[in-house]
């Protein structure tokens, strides 16, 4: 029997048992699509993770008031101290390797362009901010630079902002109200995504002193400190941290780098990746376990025509290769179908939300196929293995 | 050909033991045809089944051509059944995927007879049992009677050199079990050593010797 014809063979079998070979397919698909899909969201969390920290760049020193490093109270009982444009610009100029700083005020407020409104983060900040964070501008300019222009009615929009705000006009050189004040569009920037908690697709940027202003605030939310390199950005951070204390009199800014968020967030990751690896094993356990009953079932079930098979002169090897060969044809088929179920259940899920990097990881997949077919493959053989040690009228009559 | 001697087939059920087949003597001459009688659980089927090498008896000693059966190893049963017996169920046992051409080719394909020569030879074998023009029918599409003509075939298309029949006219009417039978006895004509088992006097009456079977032995000694 040559192998072509033992393929030839196995492939009757599981056209002529159509709905028992659907099942089977099915059984299979649905453990392999869940393995792929789960593992993708796992590692589309982790990704998304890493991805927010890791935007940031790593020559990023990131000022926030208040202390958050300290338990206690603030020494002598005081508040923290406002966190002014004065100090951002005494950064720039008396801190070495700084090569700028961009001053950040945030709200959130409605803006109103015509009769159409939107609720939109507002930052208030200075025309540094575009170098620092890398932020293009799709039409018009950011923010005017110079000092004179930080208390001006300048508005850049976000790109979906914009979208909402003014449909397909052009919304350079419109008004736009926030509350009772109007500011000018002068750009409209390129998509972006999310970034360090806002989404840059829908915001507004606004002359800082302005925002701080209307907003009624008398402290920024951050500022942002670019250095030349990533070298030295320990000292720098002492560095700012003492000109702080002596501006402040008092230590509290907290003072955060890309290295020291993730290495905060690296305990999440862990978890994430764990999380992740859980949610292979359990679902590769389901599918294995469901491929291992599909198999038990099919081949039990005919063990009457093992019987046969063997009463007509067949070899034990060639039952067995026959089953053998049924079994990984099944299992294959299902895991290639689970494949493409569970790609396109991701699919769907980016398609829902775009940002989400939900992608399967190579290693989920291909254990997910090995997993399928040694567990068909064995327990396709198993229970045919025990039918042809039996003689052929006890395998056939099924006593 | 054949030779039983002291044969005991002993099924255990439960607690207790049934003795299928005690203590049988028999021999067959090749060439020879034989009918078995007896009435329902008297040791017929068991009794063709060891003779078939599709089950081994508890006890005694089988020689099929002087050699002891019930000592060879699996594949060598196998070798035996493919190409020296062929057996005709009482239930037919037909896949019931397969057309009537692909159940007749079934003992040929795991042979390693090649495709174009399985065809063939399974398309006479369904043509001497009167079927050519049911070949590409499946189990279900055919009666009875033709799902026995379709397993006679299957039994003889390897050209054995003993066939056995388990009540191959039991569904059959009068005319269908006649031409059965006159199917299998040119075989035997032809030097293939036939053994029935029936109820039917008329078949049995056909055979150049009948042996009676009652509670798992021979009724009138050994013949
Ligand atoms: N697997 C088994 N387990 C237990 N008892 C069995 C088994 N197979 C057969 N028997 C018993 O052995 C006896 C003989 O059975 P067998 O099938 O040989 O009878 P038979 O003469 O062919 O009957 P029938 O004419 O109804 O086909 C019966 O009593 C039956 O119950
Ligand atoms: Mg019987």
């Amino acid at each position: 029997m040559s192998p072509l014809e033992l393929i030839g063979f196995a492939f009757g079998a599981l056209r002529g048992h159509r709905l028992r070979t659907v099942l089977s397919v099915a059984g299979v698909a649905v453990g392999i699509a869940a393995v792929v899909a789960l593992t993708a969201l796992g590692e589309g969390a982790r990704r998304y993770v890493v991805q927010e920290f890791t935007s940031l760049g790593s020559n990023l020193l990131i000022i926030m008031p208040g202390k958050v490093e300290t338990t206690g109270a603030m020494p002598f009982g005081g508040v923290a101290h406002d966190l002014t444009i004065e100090d951002a610009q005494a950064i720039a100029q008396r801190v070495g390797g700084v090569v700028r700083t961009a001053p950040v005020a945030a709200a959130t407020e409605t803006v109103q362009a015509g009769d159409r409104g939107r609720s939109l983060a507002i930052l208030g900040t200075t025309a540094e901010y575009s170098q620092v964070r890398q932020v293009t501008v799709a039409a018009g300019r950011f923010l005017p630079s110079g000092e004179a222009h930080q208390s001006g009615a300048e508005l850049v929009l976000g790109s979906k902002a914009a979208r909402e705000l003014f449909g397909a006009a052009n919304p350079l050189g419109k008004t736009v109200r926030v509350g009772p004040y109007r500011f000018r569009v002068v750009g409209v920037l390129a998509p972006k995504g999310r970034s360090l908690g806002f989404d840059f697709d829908d915001l507004a940027f606004v002359p800082v002193r302005t925002a701080m202003r209307i907003f009624d605030r008398s402290s920024l939310f951050r500022v942002l400190v670019e250095m030349r390199s990533t070298d030295g950005l320990d000292q720098a951070k002492e560095d700012v941290l003492g000109l702080l204390r002596e501006r402040h009199r008092a230590d509290d800014v907290t003072i955060v780098t890309q290295g020291a968020v993730l290495s905060a967030f690296s305990a999440i990751l862990a978890v994430l990746t764990a999380a992740l690896v859980a949610i292979a094993s359990v679902s590769l356990t389901v599918a294995g376990i469901g491929i291992m009953n599909v198999m038990l079932i099919s081949v039990t079930e005919r063990r009457a025509e093992i019987g046969l098979l063997k009463a007509l002169g067949a070899r034990n090897r060639q039952v067995l290769g026959a089953f053998l060969t049924e079994a990984v044809v099944l299992s294959s088929l299902g895991g290639l179908v689970g494949l493409g179920v569970g790609a396109l259940v991701v699919r769907l899920f980016v398609g829902i939300y775009p940002t989400f990097p939900a992608t399967p990881p190579v290693w989920a997949i291909s254990l997910s196929i090995a997993v399928s077919v040694l567990v068909g493959g064995l327990f396709g053989v198993w229970p045919a293995r025990r039918a042809t040690r039996l003689d052929p009228v006890t395998a056939l009559t099924g006593r | 050909m054949l030779e039983l001697t002291g044969i005991w087939r002993t099924y255990v059920v439960g607690d207790s033991e049934v003795n299928a087949l005690r203590d049988v003597f028999l021999e067959v001459e090749r060439g020879e045809h034989l009918a078995v009688m007896g009435p329902s659980g008297s040791g017929k089927s068991t009794l063709l089944h060891i003779l078939g090498c599709l089950d081994r008896p508890t006890a005694g000693r089988y020689l099929f051509d002087g050699r002891e059966v019930g000592a060879l190893p699996d594949d060598e049963r196998s070798h035996l059944r493919q190409h020296e017996i062929g057996f005709v169920f009482q239930f037919f046992h037909l896949l019931s995927r397969l057309t009537a051409q692909g159940n007749v080719e079934l003992p040929m394909l795991f042979a390693g007879v090649p495709r174009d020569e399985r065809r063939r030879r399974a398309a006479r074998a369904l043509e001497a049992v009167g079927l050519a023009d049911r070949a590409h029918h499946r189990p279900d599409q055919l009666s009875g009677g033709q799902r026995q003509r379709v397993a006679i075939a299957r039994a003889v298309v390897m050209e054995p050199s003993l066939l056995l029949a388990d009540e191959p006219t039991g569904n059959l009417d009068r005319s269908s079990a006649l031409e059965v039978m006159e199917v299998l006895e040119e075989m035997n004509r032809g030097g293939q050593t036939l053994i029935v088992v029936t109820h039917d006097p008329d078949v049995a009456g056909r055979a150049r010797r009948v042996v009676r079977m009652s509670d798992g032995a021979f009724v009138e000694g050994a013949v």
